[in-house]
C-alpha cells in the first residue's frame, strides 16, 4: 500500500531552474548508509543547501523564505544518474508530493510512482514560462488534478494535460502498489516458471 | 515471421503477462543485491510478512560501503558496518548466496556477476544499482531498479516495467592506438547528451564494438545509463562464448554446446526496426575527458572546453554553474592542467584488462609526486590475477600500490574521498558535483588517460607516452 492516495493537489511551488539535476545532488552518497526509509528529508540537496561548515547557503531556493510548497518545478532530465530511491524518499520526507519537469530519468520516474510522488512531464516551453512565473511571483498556486491529468496555473487560468500510464494512475488514486498487484498474480508467475522449465 | 530486435526477443520471452494499457510483468532470471539499496526492501517483506520467493536466483555482495584497506578488520564506520551486517543477516535468514567482506569471491557486483558465470546471454537481470546495464555486454536485458522494485523482485521474481523504445548505436571502423572502449562511450554520450537515450534500450553494434573484448564491451554497456538509457546490450558472438567457456561453472557444463546453440539465436534479425538509429566512426574518436559535472560534458583531450557562445541560452546557467564548480573557464584547454588524484577502478574500469592497460602504461615510468593514486581492483579475482600476472610488481616499481576491491572512490561512500577543490582523473562513470567527496572535481577518462595523468601530474594525452 502507498502511504497516501493522490487525487488533487493545490499548492505553491518551489522553482529549481537547473537541468540534469542528478540523484547525487538530491541526496549525496554519504547519507545512504541508513537501513530505513525515514529521515532523508533533512539532507535533501544537502550540498546545495549548506556550505562546507554546515551553514545555510542563503542563495539556495530551499533556504529562501519566499518559496515554499509541495510541488518542485525543475529543469529537464530531473533525477538522472544513480538509481537510489533515497532521492525520492528525501523529496517526499521533505514534503514534496509532485515534481514538474520537461522530462525525467527513467529510474527516478519509476521510483517516484512507487512512492506516491507524482512526476508531471510538461512541454519545454511551458516549463520555461512556469519557472519564470513562479520565480517572479512566488505566491502563484498550481492545481494538479490526477483524475483529469491536468495541471492548472490558477492566476493565469492556463491549463495543460499530462500523460500517465493508466495502470499507474489507478495505483496512485487508490493507494495501491505494484507488490499488491504482483502478489495477486502469483499463480501466473509459477505457471510461467513451469512452462519455461518444460521448454528446456 | 516479423523480424525482431535482440531486445524484443529477450523481453518477449520473459513477459508473464501484459497489463492492458499498462506495464508488462517481466520475469527476472537473475537478481543481484548489495548492502546499500536492499535493507529497506527486506524490511518491506518483513512488514508484509512474506518470504523471498526464489532465493536461488539472487546473489549478494558487499561492495558500495566497504573500505579498501584492512578488510580483515571490522568496518570502522558504525553505520556502514551496520548496513553490511544487515545484508549478511538478511542473506542468512532467507538462504541467499552472499559474498561478503573477505569472501574469496567478493567484489563489485557488476564485476563479480560476469566473471563467475552468474550473467549469461538471453537473461533478464536486475539490481538496485543503475550500472546493472554492464551485464548487457553478454546479450542480456540488464537494468538498474529502485528499492521498491528490489522488494517486488524479492517477493515475486517479477517486476512491472513499461517496454522501452529501441535504439541501435553502430560504431563502425577501427579504433586508433591509445583510444579505448571508455573513449567510445564517453564520445557517444558527449554527442547525444546525458539524457539523449532516456526512454530507450540501446543495442550497440558495428565492427568497432565487435572487435572489443568482453571487458571493453562491459565498459560500454556500463555507461549506457549515463546517457539516460534504460540499458544497453551487445549480441553475443565468438568473443562472448570464448569468455564464458573459460568460466569454470559454465564452460564445464555438459550441455555447454546446447547453450551455445540457444545463444546463437540471440541477435537482431535483418530488417528489425529500431525507433532510432545512430552511427559513429571509431576512427574519428580521440582519447576523451570530461570537463563538467555530468558525463555528457566531454571533449577530446586535445580540444578546448566549449566557449559560452557555443552553448544555447537555456543551457547556459547549468553550463556556467558546472564550470564554476570545476574551476574552469569556457574555451580553455585542459592539456597540462595539474591533477591531484587518480582513480583506477569501479564497475566501469576495474577489470583485469584495465589494470593491465594501466600497468603496461606506467611500466618503466614513475608516479608523479603530487598525485595520490587509488588503484582498486573490481574483485578478489581481479586482485589475485593482478598479483599472478606480475602487474602488482610493475605498479609497485612505478610507485603505485593496489588497494582491496570495492566501489571505493567512484561514489566515495567509504574513506576513499577526494578532498574539496582537488582534481581527480577518474576511470569511473560519474563526474557529478561531490560524487568523489564534497567539493571534489572529477574528470572522467580511460585507464590510459588516467595513467598518463598519474605519471605526469597533469592532464596528458596518453598517445604521447604509450609504451611499445
Amino acid at each position: 500500500m502507498l502511504k497516501e492516495k493522490f487525487d488533487i493537489l493545490e499548492t505553491t511551488c518551489v522553482p529549481l531552474p537547473l537541468e540534469n539535476v542528478d540523484t547525487d545532488q538530491i541526496i549525496p552518497a554519504r547519507f545512504l548508509s541508513a537501513t530505513t526509509r525515514e529521515g532523508f528529508g533533512e539532507n535533501l540537496f544537502r550540498d546545495w543547501r549548506y556550505d562546507k561548515s554546515g551553514r545555510k547557503n542563503e542563495s539556495f531556493v530551499l533556504n529562501n523564505p519566499k518559496y515554499s510548497g509541495k510541488i518542485l518545478v525543475a529543469g529537464k532530465n530531473f533525477g538522472s544518474g544513480s538509481s537510489r530511491e533515497h532521492a525520492v524518499w528525501a523529496l517526499v520526507d521533505y514534503g514534496f508530493r509532485a515534481v514538474v519537469s520537461s522530462f525525467f530519468a527513467d529510474i527516478f520516474r519509476n521510483n517516484s510512482l512507487n512512492n506516491g510522488l507524482l512526476p508531471v512531464m510538461v512541454q519545454e516551453n511551458f516549463l520555461k514560462d512556469l519557472l519564470d512565473l513562479i520565480i517572479k511571483e512566488p505566491g502563484n498556486k498550481i492545481r494538479i488534478d490526477l483524475a483529469e491529468q491536468s495541471l492548472y496555473v490558477i492566476s493565469s487560468g492556463e491549463s495543460v494535460r499530462f500523460e500517465i500510464n493508466p495502470y499507474k494512475k489507478e495505483c496512485l488514486m487508490k493507494g495501491l502498489d505494484d507488490i499488491d498487484y504482483l502478489l495477486s498474480i502469483k499463480n501466473s508467475i509459477t505457471a510461467y516458471e513451469f512452462r519455461n522449465t518444460l521448454k528446456k | 515471421m516479423e523480424p525482431k530486435t535482440l531486445f524484443d526477443k529477450i523481453w518477449d520471452s520473459h513477459v508473464v503477462r501484459s497489463i492492458k494499457e499498462g506495464p508488462d510483468v517481466l520475469y527476472i532470471d537473475r537478481h543481484f543485491i548489495h548492502e546499500v539499496t536492499s535493507p529497506q526492501a527486506f524490511a518491506g517483506l518483513k512488514q508484509r510478512g512474506i518470504p523471498v520467493f526464489r532465493p536461488g536466483k539472487i546473489l549478494a555482495t558487499a561492495d558500495h560501503n566497504i573500505p579498501t584497506k584492512d578488510q580483515n578488520l571490522p568496518i570502522k564506520d558504525e553505520l556502514s558496518r551496520n548496513q553490511v551486517e544487515t545484508l549478511e543477516e538478511n542473506c542468512r535468514q532467507y538462504g541467499i548466496e552472499y559474498f561478503g567482506l573477505n569472501h574469496p569471491k567478493n567484489g563489485i557486483v557488476h564485476v563479480v556477476g560476469p566473471e563467475l558465470g552468474y550473467t549469461l546471454p538471453g537473461m533478464t537481470i536486475v539490481c538496485g544499482d543503475s550500472h546493472t546495464s554492464t551485464h548487457g555486454a553478454f546479450g542480456a536485458i540488464a537494468f538498474g531498479i529502485g528499492t521498491s522494485e528490489v522488494e517486488m523482485v524479492l517477493a515475486t521474481q517479477c517486476i512491472l516495467q513499461p517496454r522501452p523504445k529501441r535504439m541501435r548505436i553502430s560504431v563502425t571502423g577501427k579504433l586508433n592506438k591509445g583510444v579505448t572502449s571508455k573513449d567510445i562511450i564517453l564520445y557517444i554520450i558527449s554527442q547525444i547528451s546525458t539524457g539523449g537515450a532516456t526512454g530507450y534500450f540501446v543495442e550497440y553494434a558495428g565492427s568497432a564494438i565487435e572487435a572489443l573484448s568482453m571487458e571493453g564491451r562491459m565498459t560500454i554497456c556500463n555507461m549506457s545509463i549515463e546517457m539516460g538509457a534504460r540499458g544497453g546490450l551487445i549480441a553475443p558472438d565468438e568473443t562472448t562464448y570464448e569468455y564464458l567457456k573459460q568460466v569454470p561453472t559454465i564452460g564445464n557444463q555438459p550441455d555447454f554446446y546446447a547453450l551455445l546453440k540457444d545463444w546463437n539465436k540471440l541477435k537482431s534479425d535483418r530488417g528489425a526496426e529500431f525507433d532510432r538509429e545512430l552511427t559513429f566512426d571509431a576512427g574519428k574518436i580521440r582519447p576523451m575527458i570530461t570537463y563538467g559535472t555530468n558525463p555528457g560534458m566531454g571533449i577530446a583531450i586535445d580540444d578546448s572546453i566549449p566557449a559560452i557562445d557555443d552553448i544555447s541560452e537555456d543551457r547556459s546557467a547549468s553550463f556556467r554553474k558546472s564550470l564554476d564548480y570545476m574551476g574552469f573557464i569556457p574555451g580553455m584547454k585542459l592539456l597540462g592542467h595539474p591533477i591531484d588524484y587518480v582513480f583506477l577502478g569501479s564497475c566501469t574500469n576495474g577489470r583485469i584488462e584495465d589494470l593491465r592497460a594501466f600497468a603496461n602504461f606506467v611500466k618503466g615510468k614513475k608516479k608523479a609526486s603530487r598525485i595520490t593514486a587509488l588503484i582498486v581492483p573490481g574483485s578478489k579475482k581481479v586482485e589475485q590475477q593482478a598479483i599472478n600476472e606480475g602487474l602488482v610488481k610493475i605498479l609497485k616499481k612505478a610507485g603505485f600500490e593496489l588497494r582491496q576491491p570495492a566501489c571505493s572512490s567512484c561514489l566515495a561512500m567509504n574513506e576513499d574521498k577526494v578532498p574539496a577543490g582537488k582534481y581527480a582523473v577518474s576511470t569511473s562513470n560519474r563526474n557529478f558535483e561531490g560524487r568523489q567527496g564534497p567539493g571534489a572535481r572529477t574528470l572522467l577518462a580511460s585507464p590510459l588517460t588516467a595513467a598518463a595523468a598519474a605519471v605526469t601530474g597533469r592532464i596528458t594525452d596518453p598517445r604521447d607516452l604509450l609504451n611499445n
